[in-house]
């Protein structure tokens, strides 16, 4: 679908839309993986979230400033970061919920990166080449994403009582949100990867590493969704309060 | 592999260093893509190493510093993600001063699975004493780049830049 811009030149709308779901699943995941900096249960874990977090931070970057570029408006990826509200981001709610405790967290990391790592590889091989360049370097950092969260996710759910009862409330509470990962609409089938497609390559993924980690996948209905329309939760208007205030208090500063 | 550069600007960069690993210019790093001279005009192709790599906007500052001050009047930097970015392109010499500095060099990147079922860590030896009785302590080290290991033979904590 394209849109006329202001400067009278056409926009593809659809392309635009899907790089703000890439690049804000990212930048949200990111933050709410960066809010451990300092308080991890052990410095090498601190540090490997750290780590993580940038990386995440890095492909927002990449996704959303191709966005600017696409919507032609002026708009860079700091712009698109800082001064867009809530309802005018398109994450997936589960990665806006707040970070939990270190289970809730990497329970979360290891859904999301897994769902990651089968969309951008296929998206590695899409026709438009800048989003395929993107993909593929995501795409590598992604693998270790998923290694290191589905390690824990092991770890924990094969761990102590304690352990494997916080990865198995992790579970039960997040489970329901994934559902949302795969609902596609014309923005993914035009622009990107129908998400339905990878759900089955996920599923196996996910079920194999929960199995091995002795935990339970929860019976029961998917949640609501629509934060690909730009409808959240509460918790997400609280998260970018933070996450934008500096950069709003001093619009256009440079260090 | 590194890029075949003009020898004006393969030297001008050759001062420019990875602010995290000093000993390795960006060019032997394989952030320098290519480089095209036009008159005084440069266009310097790079990309980067991490996704994240807060060193990136540091090495650009410095290459545009480097090449004005080779007396480029104008200097473009071009950031590209394809190929990605992998340490198969660190050449072997430049291996060599990492491990002198005190930073074990990567080894080849192997295909590994997505979720190893066993141990997979490979054995890294040591930087300075060479004895592979070490172990790794953590897989993320002070950069993304690097993990933490200790060798059990004299005893000394180093770092091993990753094969990736």
């Amino acid at each position: 679908m394209t849109v006329r811009r202001s400067d009278g030149q056409t926009a593809d709308a659809s392309l635009f839309e899907y790089l703000l779901r890439l690049g804000d699943d990212r930048l949200v995941l990111g933050h709410r993986t960066s809010e451990w900096c300092g308080h991890g249960p052990i410095l090498e874990e601190d540090i490997a979230l750290a780590n993580i977090a940038l990386d995440l931070l890095g492909h927002a970057t990449m996704f959303l400033r191709l966005a600017g570029q696409v919507e032609g408006e002026g708009r860079d990826e700091d712009a698109l970061a800082y001064w867009r509200d809530e309802r005018g981001f398109r994450n997936a709610q589960m990665l806006e919920l707040p970070k939990g405790d270190f289970a809730f967290t990497i329970v979360r990391l290891f859904l999301y990166s897994a769902y990651s790592h089968f969309l951008l590889e296929r998206l590695a091989s899409s026709s438009n080449s800048e989003l395929a360049a993107i993909a593929a370097k995501a795409a590598k950092e992604t693998r270790y994403h998923v290694r290191h969260s589905a390690e824990w996710v092991a770890r924990l759910g094969d761990g102590t009582e304690e352990s494997h009862n916080r990865a198995q409330a992790a579970l039960d509470e997040l489970w329901p949100w994934s559902g949302e990962l795969f609902q596609s609409d014309d923005v993914d089938r035009e622009a990107g990867v129908d998400a339905a497609a990878i759900r089955e390559s996920w599923d196996k993924l996910v079920r194999e590493q929960v199995a091995r980690a002795t935990l339970k996948i929860p019976e029961g209905p998917m949640r609501m969704t629509g934060g690909r329309r730009g409808r959240h939760t509460e918790h997400l208007g609280h998260m970018l309060a933070e996450m934008q205030i500096v950069a709003r208090s001093h619009p256009g500063a440079k260090w | 592999m590194v890029a075949v550069l003009p020898d004006s600007i393969a030297q001008a960069l050759d001062s420019v260093k990875d602010p995290e690993v000093p000993v390795l210019s960006v060019v032997e790093l394989g952030v320098v893509r290519s480089a095209e001279v036009e008159g005084d005009r440069v266009t310097v192709t790079i990309t980067p190493t991490y996704s994240g790599c807060p060193a990136l906007n540091v090495m650009e500052r410095e290459i545009r510093e480097a090449l004005t001050g080779a007396g480029f009047g104008e200097v473009v930097v071009k950031t590209v993600y394809a190929p990605a970015w992998t340490t198969d392109w660190i050449p072997a010499p430049a291996r060599e001063k990492l491990r002198v500095y005190g930073i074990a060099p990567p080894g080849p990147v192997g295909a590994e699975p997505l979720i190893p079922l066993g141990p997979t860590v490979r054995t890294v030896t040591c930087p300075y004493c060479g004895s592979s009785n070490t172990t790794r302590e953590s897989e993320f080290g002070p950069t993304a780049c690097k993990s933490l290991h200790v060798c059990h033979s004299c005893k000394q904590p180093f770092e091993h830049f990753k094969a990736f």
